[in-house]
């Protein structure tokens, strides 16, 4: 499946979890915020939210800013 | 105002939370984070603000602010640099909170990419939807007395007006705009943009702010780490003289050794 995150195509197995992205992608979860269609998806759910085919993700964390 | 400037003991307190410290410092613009943490430790700071951006999915492995910049030791602020509409920055701020748990935030709406001048009726709108979702909400706003009023009405924790434009250095434009909006509020006003040296900073405080926000002024000196320094001496500075009470200004000299006794 394919699907959009943080604005670039990405091509996935079926049946992904949030988890499994953030594993595959080798991202720290407690780092992060994402968000799946423009919905957040609390850290609770990050193991039981699956990813769709099509889906619009955004992972995104802290940075320095003013 | 914070209504304690005249005990011995004086913090700054903002949605029921007390620092000593009364610079607030941005974490942007530093030349790496190693940099970061070094100035943001020489200010004193103890509440930082950050943005919220993207990883870069395609090298999870570069260095995060959190590495560096400890969220246990320091308050972090999340602001919503770059949002120019009510939605984007309800948005950001939605994701911060779910990123690090944190509900003390500090609402920016742009109008404008020339003066980062705020959009006052966008900022309204976001701050409603915040502030009825549970956020505090430190407000970067505009230097109108009126309409710092009227953030403090609907719920706003701390009004937080622009010296000057944002990373524009020219230090406190308007003095008499940001009186006025201290004496009216009963919430904390800090300056938020505009300061470009310690004098400044010191400036806002003899005003009688409860705090100064700061990033370029530290980030965009030759020497970052000696300004974080300069910039805590001065807010404490400007405080204590402010608790202090300024001497009357006069139109003429006045000796300063008794004439009595002359030979």
């Amino acid at each position: 499946m394919n699907i959009l995150l943080n604005g670039e195509s990405w091509a996935l197995a079926p049946g992904l979890s949030v988890a499994g992205l953030l594993k595959e992608t080798g991202l720290d979860a407690r780092k992060v915020a994402v968000e799946r269609n423009l919905e957040i998806v609390p850290k609770s759910a990050f193991e039981t939210t699956l990813i769709g085919d099509g889906d619009r993700i955004e992972i995104v964390h802290f940075i320095g800013g003013g | 105002m914070d209504g304690n400037q005249n005990s011995g003991e004086d913090f700054f307190q903002v949605a029921g939370r007390r620092f000593q410290s009364r610079l607030l410092v941005g974490t942007g613009k530093y030349k790496d984070f190693r940099e970061t943490a070094l100035a943001i430790e020489a200010s004193g700071a103890e509440i930082v603000t950050v943005a919220v951006r993207r990883v870069n999915v395609s090298d999870p492995k570069q260095p995060m602010l959190m590495d560096f910049v400890d969220p246990k030791k320091y308050t972090y602020l999340p602001n919503t640099a770059g949002c120019y509409t009510a939605q984007d920055a309800v948005r950001t701020l939605r994701l911060a909170r779910e990123a690090g748990g944190w509900n003390l935030v500090k609402l920016e709406v742009l109008g404008d990419q020339k003066t980062l001048y705020p959009d006052i009726v966008e900022t309204l709108k976001a701050a409603e939807v915040l502030i009825k979702d549970g956020f505090e909400v430190m407000v970067y706003t505009s230097d109108d007395p009126i309409i710092a009023k009227t953030l403090e009405g609907i719920g706003c924790c701390a009004i937080m007006p622009l010296a000057a434009p944002i990373g524009s250095g020219l230090g406190i434009q308007n003095p008499v705009n940001i009186r006025l909006i201290i004496e009216a509020a009963k919430v904390p006003v800090l300056v938020d943009a505009g300061v470009g040296t310690a004098s400044d900073a010191a400036i806002a405080m003899e005003l009688g702010c409860d705090g100064v926000l700061m990033n370029t002024a530290i980030a965009a000196a030759k020497d970052p780490i000696l300004m974080a320094r300069a910039m805590k001496l001065a807010v404490e500075a400007g405080r204590l003289a402010y608790r202090a009470g300024r001497m009357q200004r006069k139109l003429y000299a006045d000796p300063s050794s008794p004439l009595g006794g002359l030979i």
